[in-house]
């Protein structure tokens, strides 16, 4: 995601100032733009908001969703929840592992590919789910998943 | 957006099954309030609601039984009863839809498929409790089932369903969504109340409920998306209607999610009581042959195969086996698969989800976690199995502020004792296994 001017941060901080316990919306919105939450951003948005930073750092760590740095370019995403586990997600992510050169939590290099295992994303009954940015992949074969992951990579 | 079917029967074994929260989850465009109007949707929102004064809806509603369905299965009228009378404050109704249970996903369809059902409820519930502004809580996950939301809301609001003066009476409303941000903790109510004022999701220590002091310190009703779509069900067609299904203590209808090994997962309106075989049986029937299942959430301690064919889907006859209905997950699973290994994936939610306040919960899902790790590495020990059990118990009921701690204590006692030759036969492949283990070699915590 391409960075933004710091225009945005303003514009985000007038929409949330006035509404009680908003932080965490005004965090999405800012996430929203950057991909990420830049530090500077969280300084600024803070500033505006009469926030310390020390409570937007509390909030964005604690909070899975939130970003500290730059994540690669198409989030990979291996559900590990029950159902998922039952039907061979460790496997999924050996093969992207394997591919992508990478452990799970870690980005390629070039920047491309983020993989990732989650917690359990409530669709037990499409199990093993992967999900590739927004998009998921259901019902996912081992010998399929390399190239599933591509083909969406490719159409993002 | 679609990611399930909901295909289930008319009738099951010559009797009907109840439609009281799925009535439109397969209606196509059925979350377009123009279709859900022609199905029958806020057909409470006037006088049958307006007439009648508010204690009354409260009565009908603790007169019918119905039952926290996010998991406590606590009455709804009951709590509903705590909200103090003329508080001097505002009353805010949250609805929880923070759906992250392993194994859960039937809020997702409801909001996929009929939020006008739960604007609806959430009317008429706030009618019954004096509220003018109410929150969704959603898992920040969920975005598509946000923005499908924020429509319903915009319909509702166009046609003068929400806003001041809803339908020409004297009541008004406001509901907002606020958005999650991936803590699975948020699902507690008083940490929900938390991360909805902003903060870090950590749960509070109770009393003070938030029935009287919840959101922003004014008295807050938290109920789960599904508890409060059945609800115009009741004020529409009374407690006695809603009674029809169901059993004695555990009265209506629940949504089942069902995955694992069975031929045709999803979720399904089934009535209370209903046993689980007859159940799986509708479901399409299991795969393989029945090792266990986990009958209500991660959090609900296992049955074994015996116990499961005996069990109900009810909150008694999972309370008698020592298990729980939870949030109607039911996940079997079949002699294929390895308990110690199942055991593993939802040691490692719980470790991970810990929101790290109170230390049993804090130090002991790690710690459990990491024994387990070492024992199926190949590194167990003798008293392995004796030290994971010793160590949940450490973080049982009444040891961590809010029940995260006890959900993530059951799943490793119910397994390790009733699985046990499992786990002792990755034990017994360590020939070092008599060696005792050096404890200060594990390292507690949650955060690694």
């Amino acid at each position: 995601m391409a960075a933004t001017a710091p225009a945005d941060v303003p514009a985000i901080a007038k929409k949330w100032k006035d509404k009680r316990g908003s932080l965490i919306m005004a965090l999405h919105d800012l996430q929203g733009r950057y991909g990420y939450v830049p530090r500077d951003a969280a300084l600024e948005l803070g500033k505006l908001m009469g926030v310390p930073l020390a409570r937007i750092y509390e909030v964005t760590t604690f909070y899975n969703f939130f970003k500290l740095e730059a994540p690669g370019k198409h989030i990979i995403s291996v559900c590990m929840g029950t159902a998922c586990y039952l039907k061979g997600a460790p496997e999924l992510v050996a093969r992207l592992s394997e591919k992508l050169g990478i452990k799970a939590g870690e980005t390629t290099p070039d920047k491309q590919f983020h993989l990732q295992q989650v917690r359990c994303i409530g669709c037990c009954g499409l199990a093993p789910v992967v999900t590739v940015n927004e998009k998921v992949l259901a019902k996912v074969k081992p010998a399929e998943i390399v190239d599933q992951v591509y083909a969406c990579a490719k159409g993002a | 957006m679609t990611l399930y079917g909901f295909s289930q029967p008319t009738h099951w074994n010559g009797q009907e099954l109840p439609r009281i929260i799925s009535r439109l989850f397969d209606v196509p465009d059925g979350h377009r309030l123009e279709v859900a109007r022609r199905h029958g949707a806020y057909a409470t929102i006037g006088p049958a609601l307006f007439d009648r004064a508010p204690y009354e809806i409260i009565h009908e509603v603790a007169e019918s039984g119905l039952r926290g369905r996010g998991g406590a299965g606590f009455p709804t009228g009951v709590k509903w009863g705590f909200v103090p009378r003329a508080p001097g404050k505002p009353v805010y109704l949250v609805i929880n839809a923070d759906e992250g249970e392993p194994g859960t996903f039937k809020d997702r369809l409801c909001l996929t498929r009929d939020p006008h059902l739960l604007i609806e409820g959430m009317i008429c519930t706030g009618y019954a409790l004096g509220v003018r502004t109410a929150y969704i809580y959603v898992r920040g996950e969920m975005l598509p089932q946000i923005c499908i939301l924020n429509q319903a809301l915009r319909e509702a609001y166009d046609a003068g369903l929400l806003g001041e003066r809803i339908a020409g009476s004297r009541y008004s409303l406001d509901i907002f969504v606020h958005r999650g941000a991936g803590a699975y903790i948020c699902g507690e109510e008083t940490g929900l109340i938390n991360s909805l004022e902003g903060f870090k999701g950590q749960p509070r220590l109770k009393p003070p409920f938030p029935a009287v002091s919840g959101a922003f310190g004014a008295p807050t009703v938290v109920n789960n998306v599904e508890t409060i779509m059945a609800v115009p069900y009741i004020v529409q067609h009374g407690a006695k209607a809603y009674r029809r299904w169901g059993t004695e203590k555990s009265p209506g209808s629940k949504l089942f999610s069902v995955s694992g090994d069975i031929a045709r997962p999803g979720v399904y309106e089934v009535p209370l009581g209903m046993p689980f075989m007859e159940f799986f049986a509708l479901a399409g029937g299991l795969v393989g042959e029945l090792l266990g299942c986990i009958p209500g959430g991660s959090s609900a301690p296992v049955l074994t195969a015996e116990e499961t064919r005996r069990a109900t889907m009810d909150y008694e006859s999972l309370s008698s086996l020592k298990s729980m209905l939870g949030s109607g997950a039911v996940t079997p699973f079949n002699t294929t698969r390895d308990p110690v290994l199942i055991l593993q994936t939802l040691t490692r939610f719980y470790a991970h989800e810990s929101c790290g306040q109170c230390t049993p919960c804090r130090e002991g899902t790690g710690y459990v976690d990491r024994v387990l790790d070492a024992l199926i590495d190949g590194h167990g020990g003798d008293g392995d199995v004796d030290l994971l059990k010793s160590l949940a118990d450490q973080y049982e009921p009444m040891t961590t502020i809010c029940a995260f701690g006890p959900g993530a204590a059951w799943p490793v006692q119910s397994f390790v004792s009733k699985f046990r030759p499992y786990f002792e036969a990755y034990i017994a492949k360590n020939p070092q296994r008599q060696r005792t283990r050096d404890l200060a070699g594990v390292r507690p915590g949650a955060f690694w």
